[in-house]
């Protein structure tokens, strides 16, 4: 059960030499199965803890520490379910510029509305 | 028993599909990265929408009434856990073994249809309680979002059963291994929006 393929993936072909120059030969490993097991188990732990701040006064820790535990879990998923650590960093650049994008655009949209003043 | 495979480098230009791109990287995982790229904004403006409305509701029909925390929860468990057998799919199927990328593939559609059911459970019972879709502007912002998400992963089940029934046939066309990491791919994608949508919409009281 615990395999590990690995896929090299040189953008050029020569060697690791960047024949196009705009991008760097990536490393795509497949990790055994029992590694994505622990991923998974410290994603379901970090989800209980979330799921604690219902039952339990966290006080004025209560948002930084779910937000904060969203962002883990966001990009645990991101870096080593979807493989983005590790693979061609213009995937990332993909992803991540649609994401900090939306997140600034809504946010200047949510400051439009006056959704951060206090009321 | 740890028994490893190295997949030979990639030559001049080819991607792992095998046809010649100007990148060296696959031209279909690269439109898969663009096309999450853009659903960020799609799911970025249905969460604004909702955290600007959520508060727009009668006295007894808010989000503290309504939520079942305990039973989202689970759902968010479920849903967490077909990402886990999702990513066992994609090692299975870079392993070439289709009788293991098969099972998980179809492990992850059945834990995505529970998520779905578990969704129409919910959407049922804040109906009952007289929470619809025109009652309120947070009813519609949270339907309108949750509805998107559940969408999504109705469409994701939907393309699961779709490759393991091609898979069976042997029909998928080019690199099987990049087929199922595409699905993936997109099938992760759900579960980092629900991960937002648990925490932002369930989690922090109005």
């Amino acid at each position: 059960m615990s395999t590990t393929a690995e896929h090299v993936d040189h953008a050029d072909g020569h060697d690791g030499h960047e024949a196009h120059g705009a991008h760097e030969p990536h490393v795509h490993e497949h990790k055994p199965d029992s590694y994505y097991v622990k991923v998974a188990i410290i994603l379901a732990a970090i989800t209980a803890l979330e799921t604690s701040t219902y039952w339990i006064d966290f006080g004025p820790f209560f948002l930084p520490a779910l937000l904060t535990l969203m962002a883990i879990k966001f990009v645990m998923v991101a870096s080593l379910f979807m493989h983005l650590k590790g693979d061609s960093k213009i995937f990332s650049y993909l992803f991540y510029t649609g994401l900090i994008l939306a997140i600034l655009v809504y946010m200047a949209f949510l400051a439009t509305f006056r959704f951060f003043s206090p009321t | 028993m740890a028994d490893i495979a190295v997949h030979e480098p990639v030559s001049d230009g080819h991607a792992q599909g095998g046809h010649t791109t100007s990148t060296g990287l696959s031209n279909n995982k690269m439109a898969m990265w663009l096309f999450l790229g853009s659903e960020c904004l799609l799911f970025g403006g249905l969460i604004s929408t909702y955290m600007l409305y959520r508060g727009r509701h009668p006295a007894d029909a808010g989000p503290d009434q309504i939520f079942d925390i305990p039973f989202t929860s689970m759902s968010s468990f479920v849903l967490l856990m077909s990402s886990l057998t999702m990513v066992l799919a994609v090692s299975a199927a870079a392993q070439k073994d289709d009788r293991r990328t098969n099972l998980w593939l179809t492990v992850t559609a059945l834990l995505g249809a529970t998520f779905v059911g578990g969704q129409v459970y919910e959407f049922t019972a804040f109906y009952r309680e007289g929470v619809g879709f025109t009652s309120s502007l947070f009813s519609s912002s949270f339907f309108t979002l949750t509805g998107f998400h559940g969408v999504h992963v109705t469409v994701g089940i939907i393309m699961l059963m779709a490759l393991v029934g091609v898979n069976k046939r042997g029909r998928i066309p080019g690199d099987k291994a990049e087929v199922v990491e595409l699905v993936g791919l997109y099938w992760h994608f759900v579960d980092v929006v629900w991960i937002i949508i648990f925490t932002l919409v369930y989690l922090i009281p109005t």
